[in-house]
């Protein structure tokens, strides 16, 4: 939160309260469901916008496999819902509380405009790739909508896509769809051993390029190389038994309880909550042993096969993260409020892009009215 | 009628000028101005609407394509990409004042990547031929449109081209991780890679499905997957659509995502069989053809899970695939139902709105009613599994006003689809088809932000004139001002 003290409390009610706000008040303003991410970025100097009164779902048919509801309708709540029909949501919105050292509630609006995505994403796709339309209001003031409420939809420019990852700088979102997925009947993970990171990711694009159809495949030096499976049971188990065989390599499996602990707690990377500065990095996941190698981090995870490093350090050393890059992307997610004020914690677009993000910026928030310089 | 543009006068009047500049960026033959040639170029799979191009050009390289898009910033020139020219929507349909630049010569696969299951392709190979490429080592591309056999991944890119697969696989946009898009100012820029999402805003998710409005595309970066182990297919008739459309909803229920569900109605049913006679039931008013991939202990248990749904919701007849080839021959008689029904009537006209699948039997009788009051037949194919509806209207192009009654008809299935909660259109796209229509879907605010996007790409409006967004223009072919509804209330914006 920036320095300026909020004159009186923004909490509008509804999304026409909401554009009149956006419209008419004086200074710029920071979106906020639960202010569960509010510490990942630079520090912004913005009034408070308090979206929870923007909450409830709206429709949900677990047949249609769809669901909609006001942005800032907890995640629990949503997630909660999705279970009662035996439903979730694919991309597995991961859990940062514990890493961020904030209370576990986030909201659904807040995982899309931050496109959080856990171990899942590697074969699920992240929260981009689930949302499916919404309504919004601009920074003109102008509330609109985007997208659509059935799982197929090209009708248009996909704006759930540019929103999704925007963290609320092109606009506030006050009601979401999304794609919905059954959930599986059962899940195990396997636990492989691995000596270093290279053969782990050796190791993880078997499992992944087999046809055992595994989820996820992350790995953490300290347990080592572990691969999920989920399904119908009878093929889980037919699965398990052939992935052990192409990897010849013995390992324990865990029980559904123990893996779903194990994925909540690696998609969070809460093995992390104790290091003051951790960055979330992207890469091709055959890069990972040589970035490893460059970035010397104190601890690390992987996960998507080797396409997401965790990477944890006692310090911030900017230079060193973004110089073990030859693709890909890093984002600062934890540091110190003084040390986000020097950098940015999210990767510059390459000065070939700036242009354009400018102007998308521009065409969403003229005025620069909405999370100013978070992203910069 | 939808109106083309008017063409603009003063690029016309410099055509000569604008070839010879065009000969002396690409090698010479790659050029094409002879009326004969151009002919080839005049239209898409949206054949009722034809326009010759001022030239075509046909690049080599991302240099040359860069050095086009830089010239035509320049000097004012329109420019329409083109893949392999299967657009249903009329996406690559040229303008008259407009230079066609065609990817046909981008035809290399650069790079198969196992370690990182990805494939890297120039912008002009086919769809099928990425699925080939890796097919050796089990791999394959999950999109398959219908077209895959010719059509592009950078018109699949611009598309965000569908498929019977895409209920558990997902279109296009959740299977490519990068392209090189060459921006409308000759600017070449990569967005995504090898690696998933974007740091920062994420314009290939915007790319993917623009219709050419914003770049051109020279390279894609697909993700691969691993072919599953075992496909089954079931063939399952009912006596009504209701028990259909209800069976389809509750295998969704049963948490099933078959591979592929697609529904036909009695008339596709006739006109495929007739065809290619593999042994539809005839007696029933809805087929469904569910097919169920993965492990085969599975494919098995769910072929019985699915069946056994489908007894309870009244099925009169089913059969389950016992081989390959009967797989094959389940699926050939839905592959073919558009040419099928091309055997049945001189010209068809094939629509592609989404809409919640629980409207679908009050969506079927309303074209039913439409059907006979419009005096025109149509049968019905639906990706059932994804609630995308392909009605395909028969008419006779020489029967006069038989075009525009079809094209009515066309538009009110899909502003029912609207009012039903659905769009227009699931994976064909909007192009020059839909474009007038799209007022029906988005509000005045909602469009201006869309045109605000475009102008962030193209500030000079040179991309693909005339498509997906309702334009105010002069209409070529009445000759008369026509102005679309709402597109008076953004006066601010330039036309498009």
């Amino acid at each position: 939160m920036g320095a300026g003290v909020a004159t009186s409390r923004l909490a509008p009610r509804d999304a026409a309260e909401l554009a009149e706000i956006v419209r008419a008040h004086p200074r710029p303003l920071e979106p906020l469901g639960f202010g569960s991410k509010r510490s990942i970025g630079r520090p912004i100097d913005a009034d408070p916008l308090d979206l929870s009164a923007l909450d409830g779902i709206l429709a949900y048919e677990p047949d249609e496999l769809v669901v909609t509801a006001r942005a800032a309708t907890p995640l629990a709540v949503v997630e909660t819902a999705l279970a009662a029909h035996g439903q979730r949501l694919a991309f597995e919105p991961p859990d940062y509380g514990p890493l961020l050292g904030v209370a576990p509630m986030q909201t659904l609006g807040g995982v899309l405009a931050a496109n959080l995505a856990g171990s899942r994403r590697v074969t699920a796709g992240a929260a981009r790739d689930h949302f499916l339309g919404f309504e919004a209001v601009s920074g003109h003031g102008k509330r609109f909508k985007a997208g659509g409420k059935v799982v197929k939809n090209v009708t248009g420019y996909d704006l759930p896509k540019l929103v999704a990852g925007s963290w609320g700088t092109l606009a506030v979102l006050t009601e979401v769809t999304l794609r919905v997925a059954p959930a599986p009947e059962t899940e195990t993970t396997l636990i492989v051993e691995s000596e270093t990171p290279a053969r782990a990711v050796e190791l993880m694009a078997q499992a992944l390029g087999s046809s055992c159809d595994v989820s996820s495949a992350a790995f953490d030096p300290r347990q080592g190389v572990a691969l999920r499976l989920e399904g119908f049971t009878a093929s889980v188990d037919a699965r398990a038994a052939a992935l052990s065989t192409l990897l010849d390599a013995g390992g324990t499996a865990l029980e559904p309880p123990e893996s779903r602990a194990f994925w909540a707690r690696h998609g969070g990377a809460h093995a992390l909550a104790d290091w003051p500065v951790v960055w979330r990095i992207s890469i091709p996941p055959s890069h990972a042993p040589r970035v490893l190698a460059s970035l010397a981090a104190e601890r690390y995870l992987l996960d998507w096969g080797g396409g997401l490093i965790w990477a944890a350090y006692g310090r911030l050393d900017v230079a060193r993260v973004r110089g073990a890059l030859r693709a890909g992307h890093a984002t600062l997610v934890k540091a110190p409020a003084s040390a986000r004020r020097e950098t940015c914690s999210f990767p510059p677009p390459p000065a070939s892009l700036a242009a354009v993000h400018a102007r998308i910026k521009l065409a969403f928030d003229p005025d620069n009215r909405l999370n100013p310089g978070k992203l910069d | 009628m939808i109106c083309l543009p008017e063409p603009d006068a003063g690029i016309l009047a410099r055509r000569e000028r604008i070839v010879t500049a065009l000969r002396a960026l690409v090698a010479p033959g790659n050029v094409i101005d002879e009326a004969l040639r151009l002919k080839a170029y005049e239209t898409d799979a949206l054949t009722a609407y034809r326009q010759v191009p001022l030239a075509v050009v046909l690049p080599e390289s991302t240099a040359e394509v860069a050095a086009i898009l830089r010239y035509a910033h320049r000097e004012g020139v329109n420019v329409v990409p083109r893949g392999a020219g299967t657009s249903l929507s009329g996406g690559a349909i040229p303008a008259a004042d407009a230079i066609v630049v065609g990817v046909g010569k981008f035809n290399r696969i650069l790079d198969i990547d196992y370690a990182n299951r990805c494939v890297v392709a120039q912008s002009g190979v086919t769809n099928l031929a990425i699925s080939h490429a890796v097919g050796e080592c089990g791999f394959y591309y999950a999109p398959d449109p219908s077209s895959q056999i010719a059509c592009t991944i950078g018109g699949n890119v611009a598309e965000n081209s569908g498929g019977v697969h895409c209920l558990k696989y997902g279109l296009t946009t959740n299977n490519v991780l990068g392209v090189e898009l060459v921006c409308p100012d000759g600017e070449v820029v990569r967005l995504g890679g090898k690696h998933l999402d974007s740091g920062h805003y994420d314009l290939l998710g915007l790319t993917v499905g623009s219709e050419g409005l914003i770049g051109i595309v020279t390279e894609v970066t697909v993700r691969i997957l691993k072919r599953p182990q075992t496909a089954r297919a079931l063939l399952i008739g009912f006596p009504s659509v209701e028990t259909a459309a209800e069976t389809v909803a509750a295998i969704i229920a049963a948490g099933i995502v078959p591979a592929g569900m697609e529904m036909m109605d009695r008339p596709a049913i006739h006109a495929a069989e007739a065809f290619v006679q593999v042994g539809y039931p005839l007696d029933v008013e809805a087929l469904l053809i569910i097919e169920l991939d993965g492990p085969a202990v599975e494919v098995d248990l769910l072929i019985e899970r699915v069946s056994a749904i489908a007894r309870a919701h009244s099925a009169v007849s089913s059969r389950a695939s016992a081989n390959e080839a009967e797989r094959l021959a389940f699926w050939a008689g839905r592959k073919a139902a558009f040419p099928a029904v091309g055997r049945l009537s001189p010209d068809y006209y094939c629509m592609d709105g989404t809409i919640p699948r629980r409207e679908l039997p009050k969506v079927l009788r309303a074209i039913g009613a439409m059907s006979k009051r419009f005096g025109l037949r149509v049968a019905n194919v639906f990706h059932a599994g994804d609630g995308n509806l392909h009605p395909l209207i028969m008419y006779d192009a020489n029967v006069p006003e038989e075009l525009e009654k079809a094209e009515q008809f066309g538009q009110e299935i899909l502003k029912l689809c609207v009012d039903v909660g659905g769009v227009l259109t699931g994976e064909h796209g909007v192009g020059l088809e839909k474009r007038d229509l799209m007022t029906y879907q988005f509000a005045a605010d909602d469009l201006e932000l869309q045109h605000r996007v475009k102008h962030a790409f193209d500030p000079n409006v040179r991309f693909n004139p005339g498509k997906v967004y309702p334009a105010l223009r002069r209409c070529a072919e009445q000759g008369r001002e026509h102005v679309h509804a709402g597109a008076e209330r953004f006066p601010e914006l330039p036309r498009f």
